[in-house]
């Protein structure tokens, strides 16, 4: 694999994982609790789909073969697609949203101060502008989990649900494989690998503050990194590639 | 073909106003980053303020409208990450503005701040509804003194 190809896969595991996410957040548009969450969730959603588009088109440019980022977007199947299965995840109750986005925002907090330390100029500009946009993100699904963790009987029993199913999906934010390897040799990529132990520690000190119980670590479900998806992801891509598909190149 | 400088192009470009919040122009909130004559072309360069903010290619369809009616064709607009914009890149003049339109300005992020100042009566007695707004860059105040909702300005 030459350098090129990796930096390009790379990017669009990132990308994938923005838009993937952006998508599902922005489901709850209409639909939150209350107005001020329909709000909260929807711009986090939008910071998400600034940063792939940045992201896609950065890709576009390093692929050079001509594919736009709404090529990228569009006109990849399912198996194409390179996103971590916990962002395809149906949104399921509140808790449940809340959990992926404190999981996934407590990542990104770590994620993103490394990747803005990058040797490539536009990975470490992305990573310095979206980690002021992050910071808010993990505040509100933070204080969300407080919240409901050291509520009702009910909301503790839903919050702590949402741990459990979701715990087995967090261990593909860390992987890595022969992609990462010689980027992360080059300072482009960040070193996910590293960051577990203190993400795992972040995540504990979080939960037991939230009288909620961390579950053990164990048995990891992964797959989307390589394209292997569970089958959430088609259905989103068969509304996100909709208009696009039954009328190829249309413009306004 | 139409030369002028490229500091021309940029007083040209400094007065359009923020799609969201008109009071305040592109060049006051530091989205409008410079402009420069390369190979006969003018590059303009623009940041968001944050990065799905969807107010940018309402700026870049204005910029293109506006160096279209001066017969300005040569020129390319560039979106650029970094520096990460920051509203310590807001001078006082334009944080009045904000404030006399109704949306408290943000403090700069060296200082720490524990109370938002209500932008109708003044008071410091005030609480977060949301941390997140009507746009990305505001959050949303409630003022235990005068009751007005308003709109918080957020520092980054």
């Amino acid at each position: 694999m030459t350098k090129q190809e990796a930096l390009f896969i790379y990017l669009l595991r990132q990308a994938d994982n923005a838009l993937i996410l952006g998508h599902r957040l922005s489901e709850w548009s209409s639909n939150a609790p209350i107005l001020e969450e329909d709000l909260a969730l929807t711009n986090i959603a939008l910071d998400h789909l600034g940063r792939a588009q940045a992201l896609y088109k950065y890709a576009a440019e390093v692929e050079g073969t001509g594919r736009t980022e709404d090529d990228l977007v569009y006109k990849r199947a399912e198996r194409q697609y390179r996103n971590i299965l916990l962002v395809e995840l149906p949104n399921g109750d509140f808790a449940m949203t809340i959990a992926r986005q404190f999981f996934i925002s407590t990542f990104e907090l770590m994620f993103l101060e490394e990747l803005a330390k990058s040797k490539d100029e536009i990975l470490s500009g992305l990573g310095a502008k979206c980690i002021k946009e992050v910071k808010y993100h993990w505040r509100h699904s933070y204080d969300w989990l407080l919240r409901l963790g050291d509520g009702t009987d009910e909301s503790h029993a839903r919050m702590q649900t949402a741990v459990n199913e979701l715990w087995m999906y967090t261990g593909e934010m860390f992987e890595q494989d022969e992609v990462e390897k010689d980027l992360i040799q080059a300072n482009i990529a960040c070193d996910t690998s590293a960051l577990k132990e203190k993400w795992i520690a972040k995540v504990t000190n979080a939960l037991t503050e939230a009288t909620l119980t961390t579950p053990p670590i164990g048995y990891n479900q992964t797959g989307g990194r390589n394209g292997v998806h569970s089958e959430n992801l088609g259905f989103i891509l068969a509304e996100l590639q909709y208009l696009p598909r039954a009328y190829p190149d249309a413009t306004w | 073909m139409v030369m002028i400088t490229s500091e021309e192009v940029y007083s040209l470009l400094s007065v359009i106003p923020d799609p969201e919040i008109p009071v305040i122009t592109i060049d006051e909130l530091g989205i409008l980053r410079n402009v420069k004559l390369l190979d006969s072309s003018y590059q303009i360069t623009i940041t968001p303020t944050y990065s799905g903010c969807p107010a940018m290619q309402m700026i870049e369809n204005q910029i293109k409208e506006i160096l279209s009616s001066k017969g300005i064709e040569n020129f390319n607009i560039k979106t650029s990450y970094s520096p990460a914009w920051t509203t310590d890149w807001l001078s006082a003049e334009a944080k009045e503005k904000l404030r006399k339109y109704g949306i408290s300005p943000p403090h700069t992020t060296a200082e720490f701040v524990s109370f938002i100042q209500c932008p109708n009566c003044n008071s410091f007695n005030t609480e977060v509804i949301s941390e997140f707004g009507s746009t990305s860059c505001k959050a949303l105040y409630r003022c235990n003194d005068c009751k007005e909702a308003f709109d918080y300005f957020k520092s980054i």
